[in-house]
């Protein structure tokens, strides 16, 4: 099939209204992009759920950062995206200009280099992420081990993607299907969402980033829809295997255990984080944090944006309060997140 | 030999300094003459202008600081009509930078002006405590040959040109920062021989605009207010290098946020596009040129995608920095 004909076929849809839901920042960019809600019907709805793992972090974990970044000889080291988001006084950018030091990387792996060039320097890395950026922790602390790095520990908020869509499965009935993450699943395998498939009943759609593969993803849960099947399929084989990545889901098993944690905007989902084991806590920069419960601020709708419920646009602050250059909630802070993309695009 | 304070002291080894290495290479007329002030001629309206150089690293593949600080000035004035002909030059060195740097940098400085075919008429040097950084300032003068070019004169029905790729600058210094190895150089380059050509071709530019920072979607969001207009681009007809798509690919970078440094933009009658394509295609650093889109009524920026899809191109906010996934 051609892909003026899926457009075609997208385009002309009068049925009832679909909501689809993509769980991926890298889709919900991809869609705005590729200008993907121009060329399908308005009766189906593209909406972004928790994909961005800055915007779910919780306040509590930017405050350990930011104290330790003002602390005599001590650095902080970061992706950029995290620069931004506030903690419950201030951001990694407001740190920094307090006098903290905070550096930004473009790649882990850089977090060695820094650490062995300047050892009298104490390093804290944000290890934040999902299931994808996991393993090259993974690897990171393999190497800190064989070159015995000991002045560089690991802030982990490591999260999984199944557990997340677990919890909107059993809450948020009016999702028709998912547009399933590329990246997460090359390592978790087209498999980790066949229960949950099952289970609630709901097509899920594994996609590249292409504007033509999410097409092709979109068409395709049309067609289950149409014929009443829930399925997972997978439709990014290039990448994504059914058993995932399984040399990068040994690392994980190796050096994470699965554990609670908070979701800014969600509260506690079980089972979705990645904790460093016991064995390696030598690695661990002080991540156990408990006993967060943090409130959104007022007006602020991320909850419902997170959950699918709303998209940006519906929320009242979007574009008035809340700009990427004044960010209220955490969507809107960062590249990936649902708010700071639409606002972008839109 | 590293600089240290006693170079910025006014004394002996400052005078050693614009001797042995400013005069050297900037040998001019003006200059030599080491006056207060450049006393200059000029014919008609001038256009001038100033711009400051902070980059680091300071030698990158394509140029270096030197290189940017010639072209960023040279580039601004031949946007506004005007044939560049003096630029002064202010060094901010840090202590502990090699004098060989400083020499390497006035070298490509007086090699790029000679190709611009500006002078380099006064001067300052100041050396500050630091660890080996510098930092220049450049400021210039050029004589306006074509009057009324400006980024509020865009009309609807006037084609857009692009005089080449996309993003080439920000992805070879980023891949120097990040210790990429790749062969992506900085499309750094004065741009005034590809303004000559349009002028002389007799095309009635409307805007002229070099793409620096922020991007193509930056400028071209600068055109539409300023024009009270809209833009449409093609995502097809977008120039952009295959090493820089797989690298933006990797880092989830947008090439049309990406900084250029020997890039610009020419908005020109749509009944003259080709001939100003030829135009500018004809010249040493628009040999890749295209016509990337053209103006409307209305207000925004809106790019049509390759799939034929509609997408709104905003101002960038904050950094442009890579992704987590």
């Amino acid at each position: 099939m051609k892909i003026q004909e899926v457009i075609d076929e997208l385009k002309s849809y009068d049925g009832k209204p679909v909501k689809i839901m993509e769980v991926c920042g890298t889709h919900t960019s991809s869609i705005f992009k590729n200008g993907i809600r121009s060329m399908i019907s308005p009766k189906i709805k593209l909406i972004s759920g928790p994909g961005c793992p800055v915007c779910v972090t919780s306040a509590a974990y930017i405050d350990r950062l930011t104290e330790f970044s003002l602390k005599e000889d001590h650095c902080v080291l970061t992706f950029g995206d995290m620069m931004k988001v506030k903690g419950s006084s201030m951001s990694l950018t407001e740190a920094k200009a307090a006098g903290g030091n905070v550096k930004i990387l473009y790649s882990p792996l850089m977090a060695l280099r820094e650490a062995r060039e300047h050892k009298n320097i104490q390093y804290l890395f944000a290890a934040v992420g999902f299931e994808t950026t996991a393993p090259i922790y993974a690897l990171m602390m393999e190497e800190m081990q064989q070159k015995n790095i000991n002045n560089l520990k690991l802030l982990t908020s490591v999260k999984t993607m199944v557990p997340a869509l677990s919890y909107i499965c059993e809450r948020e009935k009016n999702i028709d299907a998912f547009l399933s993450p590329g990246h997460v699943s090359v390592i978790t395998g087209a498999d980790s969402y066949l229960e949950l498939a099952e289970k609630y009943q709901k097509p899920f759609v594994i996609a590249g980033f292409e504007g033509e593969h999410i097409l092709a993803a979109v068409y395709e849960i049309m067609s289950q829809l149409k014929a009443g099947r829930y399925e997972v399929k997978n439709m990014y084989a290039t990448a994504v295997k059914e058993k995932g990545n399984e040399k990068a889901r040994a690392l994980l098993s190796e050096y994470f255990e699965q554990g609670d944690d908070f979701w800014r905007g969600i509260g506690i989902i079980e089972n979705s984080a990645l904790r460093l084991k016991k064995k390696y806590e030598m690695f661990d920069g002080g991540s156990r944090i408990e006993g967060v419960n943090e409130e959104m601020p007022n007006g602020c709708k991320c909850t419902d944006v997170i959950l699918g419920r709303k998209n940006p646009a519906e929320c009242p602050l979007f574009k008035t309060a809340c700009t990427p250059l004044h960010a209220i909630g955490p969507c809107m802070v960062s590249s990936e997140g649902a708010c700071g993309i639409w606002y972008q695009n839109s | 030999m590293k600089i240290d304070m006693s170079y910025g002291s006014g004394g002996k080894q400052t005078g050693d300094l614009i001797n042995q290495v400013f005069l050297k290479h900037f040998n001019n007329k003006t200059l030599n003459r080491l006056e207060d002030a450049a006393v200059l001629s000029v014919e008609g309206k001038i256009a001038y202008t100033t711009d400051s150089f902070v980059v680091t690293p300071l030698f990158f593949r394509g140029g270096n600081i030197g290189k940017l600080a010639v072209c960023g000035t040279v580039n601004d004035l031949s946007m506004m009509g005007a044939v560049p002909k003096y630029l002064t030059a202010g060094f901010i060195i840090e202590e502990g930078t090699e004098l060989e740097t400083i020499e390497e940098i006035a070298l490509t400085m007086a090699l790029t002006a000679k190709e611009a075919g500006v002078r380099i008429v006064a001067g300052d040097t100041k050396v500050v405590d630091g660890n080996g950084g510098v930092f220049i300032n450049t400021s210039g003068i050029g004589e306006v040959k074509k009057g009324g070019i400006s980024i509020s004169h865009c009309k609807p029905g006037d084609a857009i040109i692009l005089s080449g790729n996309l993003g080439e600058h920000h992805a070879a210094i980023l891949s120097h920062r990040m210790g990429i190895e790749n062969q992506i150089a900085s499309d750094c380059a004065p741009l005034n021989s590809i303004v000559q050509n349009l002028l002389d071709s007799q095309i009635r530019v409307h805007c002229m605009r070099d793409v620096t920072r922020g991007g193509l979607a930056t400028v071209l969001n600068e055109a539409a207010e300023q024009s009270s207009c809209s833009v449409e681009i093609w995502e097809a007809a977008l120039p952009v290098s295959p090493q820089v798509k797989g690298f933006c690919g990797i880092l989830g970078l947008d090439p049309l946020y990406m900084a250029n440094e020997g890039k610009m933009i020419a908005v020109v009658p749509g009944n003259q596009a080709e001939r100003a394509l030829k135009a500018v295609q004809n010249s040493k650093y628009g040999t890749n040129a295209r016509i990337i889109g053209t103006i409307l009524e209305g207000n925004g920026v809106r790019m049509k995608t390759r799939l034929n899809g509609l997408r709104t191109i905003d101002l960038l906010y904050g950094e442009g920095l890579p992704r987590i996934c």
